[in-house]
């Protein structure tokens, strides 16, 4: 089994308004087609480290590994490029831009990778939405349609691409328990039939038990993983 | 590697998607660019006009016989009176010819010059118009018909009759305005025309020549040089004055001086005659540019707000762009081409405002006595510029853009998703 994302000894300080070590000395590493949860009491630096392994945040001690090969030193085009490619990112607010319709908004990482053709990236957003269920809301705007759709069309851009890894940020946070189920059980089905690997932080405990393993976090530490 | 269709999907949605703000920004070009448009092409059609009203009909050179005494007086050339205080009282001038003396050989030995654009020779006569019993001071000048239409554009003074027709009849006459209301006569009438010497020669009106200037029109008319030539009773090498016009104006001093000196002739230079023309013309040349920056910088200060505000509204449309993986590049790219796509339509509908409001201004009646053949406003539709206009809007939109575009490259995407 070939391990997708990888820390080494991961140290972060926020330097404003007074020093604070925020991150100390995290290592862990994610297998592919493995579905971990990240836990921790609020403030304790999840979306922090998250940040960090989603390639945004570069400001950091440590080594950070994707698809094996290590990335810390990328330069900022380099890393753009790997999280066009190869993350799929699922913020807690669903991100989506508003002037754009439903299909548009999955389409953008496709058409910023370059790789296939308007149509064929046409046909696997339509396929993306389909497999999430909102296929039906396709040409509205982004703005028309509802909370729980649209964490499932950013669910859906995330995976236009097939990235190596999905993570999420609390991506059940702002939904309902009926919404946040369905949600959940797409990431299930992502990780059992697709064999995507996912790292999602939670605060919801039932959401990570169901998960194949969870990371716990306390006071910027790995407790246990 | 940027794939630009997608970024430009992008500008053209965040334009179209805020249509009222792109409009204005582009208006606020629009009106720069037109006005630009419209007042260089009103301010130098002016300029042409009055260049036209002075340097194009006034030779570069005018080389002609000043009557004067002589410098040296018989006295001065005997030795047993060099030391002394000579006083010569009452000196006149020497009866001496009018005409140029070995005219013909310094006209071909201008025309060989290679800074010489065109050299025309004329013959200057007093006369006396002579109508019934009354006889009216005044001047006739005999020209080269052709060669005065080519350099001086004679024809823009004809108001009545035909240049040309002069060439064609050695007994025509294209009167002074003035004389012929004075004389109460007009195209097709006949008058006579006494010489100094006497001599009087019958003459065809075959034109109505005005020059604007009520003192010369009173007296001034043209007749073919070879007629003058008859009137001064003269052969053809009887000249009175040459002129000259150059290739490069600049030059008019210099060699009027070198003419002068070499042929003991007076040859006055336009710069000399008009000095305070140049003048003139670069100032009102300089206050149209002054005017047209300031509104375009007017204009590309709204852009900058304009972008500056749209910038602080997409905020999370950019960290989106950064989280999904669009490079800082490719955010300010979308930015800048914001800028640049205003500009263009801004810009090129500035040109066709300023094309409308030319327009407009050329058929706006203006009758001047200076410039008979002239009845609209002066206006110049040089596409130069048309070039700088367009080339100004997107240079400006392009500096207004990229301060706003910049800080879009620059934004966090961490801090923007964290804020929330
Ligand atoms: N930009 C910042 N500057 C200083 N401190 C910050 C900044 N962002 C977050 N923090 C602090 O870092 C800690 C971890 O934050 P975060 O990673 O958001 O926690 P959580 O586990 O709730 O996601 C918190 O105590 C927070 O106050
Ligand atoms: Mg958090």
């Amino acid at each position: 089994m070939s391990k997708v994302l990888e820390a080494r000894n991961i140290q972060k300080h926020f330097h404003f308004p007074v020093d604070f070590h925020v991150l100390k000395d995290i290592s862990f590493s994610i297998e592919h087609g493995e579905f971990v949860s990240i836990m921790g009491k609020s403030g304790c630096g999840k979306s922090t480290l998250l940040y960090i392994l989603s390639t945004m945040d570069t400001d950091y001690e440590g080594e950070l590994f994707l698809d094996e090969k290590l990335i810390t030193d990328n330069s900022a085009n380099e890393l753009a490029r790997l999280r066009n490619e190869k993350i799929g990112f699922v913020f807690q607010f669903h991100y989506l831009l508003p002037e754009f319709t439903v299909l548009d908004n999955v389409m953008l990482p496709a058409r910023k990778l370059g790789k296939k053709s308007f149509d064929e990236i046409r046909e696997d957003a339509l396929d993306k939405l389909r497999l999430l269920d909102i296929y039906d809301q396709a040409h509205k705007k982004a703005t028309m349609i509802s909370g729980g759709q649209k964490q499932r069309v950013a669910i859906a851009r995330a995976l236009i691409n097939d990235p190596v890894i999905i993570m999420g940020d609390e991506p059940t946070g702002n939904l309902d328990s009926k919404n946040s189920d369905t949600v959940f059980n797409i990431f299930r089905d992502l990780s059992k039939e697709k064999n995507f690997s996912l790292l999602v932080v939670t605060h919801d405990q039932d959401f990570a038990d169901k998960t194949d393993r969870i990371i716990e976090m306390g006071d910027g530490r790995i407790i246990s993983a | 590697m940027t794939n630009y269709r997608v970024i430009f999907d992008i500008t053209r949605t965040h334009l179209l998607s805020r249509i009222k703000q792109s409009g204005v920004a582009a208006l606020g070009v629009t009106f720069g660019i037109g006005m630009f448009i419209t007042m260089i092409g009103f301010m130098t059609g002016l300029n042409g006009l009055l260049d036209g009203l002075i340097l194009n009909r006034t030779p570069h050179i005018h080389i002609y016989n000043e009557i004067e005494p002589s410098e040296a007086q018989p006295v001065d050339l005997l030795t047993d009176f060099s030391q002394s205080f000579n006083v010569v009282s009452s000196i006149k001038p020497k009866q001496s010819q009018v005409r140029i003396h070995n005219a013909l050989p310094l006209i071909s030995q201008l025309k060989k010059d290679e800074r010489v654009k065109g050299v025309t020779p004329q013959v200057n006569a007093n006369v006396f118009y002579l109508a019934g019993s009354i006889q009216i001071n005044g001047m006739i000048t005999g020209i080269n018909v052709l060669d005065e239409l080519d350099l001086f554009n004679f024809g823009d003074y004809i108001v009545e009759g035909k240049p040309k027709d002069l060439i064609k009849n050695n007994k025509g006459i294209l009167l002074g305005s003035g004389i012929a209301t004075k004389m109460s006569v007009t195209i097709g009438d006949r008058i006579q025309v006494k010489s100094a010497n006497g001599s009087i020669i019958p003459l065809k009106i075959v034109g109505i020549f005005q020059s604007g200037l009520a003192e010369v029109d009173k007296v001034q008319s043209y007749v073919n040089l070879k007629t003058a030539q008859q009137l001064q009773g003269g052969g053809n090498d009887y000249i009175s004055d040459i002129n000259v016009k150059l290739w490069d104006m600049e030059l008019a001093p210099k060699m009027s001086k070198e003419i002068s000196s070499q042929h003991k002739l007076t040859a006055i230079d336009i710069k000399t005659a008009n000095a305070q023309f140049d003048t003139g013309s670069s100032v009102r040349n300089l206050i149209t540019y002054v005017v047209s920056i300031t509104l375009l910088t007017v204009a590309g200060f709204g852009i900058y707000n304009i972008l500056n505000m749209l910038i602080y509204e997409k905020m999370n449309d950019i960290a989106i762009l950064k989280a999904t993986g669009f490079s800082g590049n490719d955010v300010k790219l979308i930015f800048m081409s914001q800028a640049i796509l205003i500009g263009l339509v801004g810009g090129t509908l500035g040109l066709l405002l300023g094309l409308t409001g030319s327009f407009i201004i050329d058929q706006i009646p203006f009758n001047t006595a200076g410039l008979p053949t002239i009845k609209t406003y002066p206006i110049t539709y040089d596409y130069k510029y048309y070039l700088i206009g367009i080339s100004f809007a997107l240079v400006s939109t392009f500096l207004a853009g990229y301060l706003p575009a910049k800080k879009a490259e620059k934004i966090d995407p961490v801090d923007i998703i964290r804020g929330q």
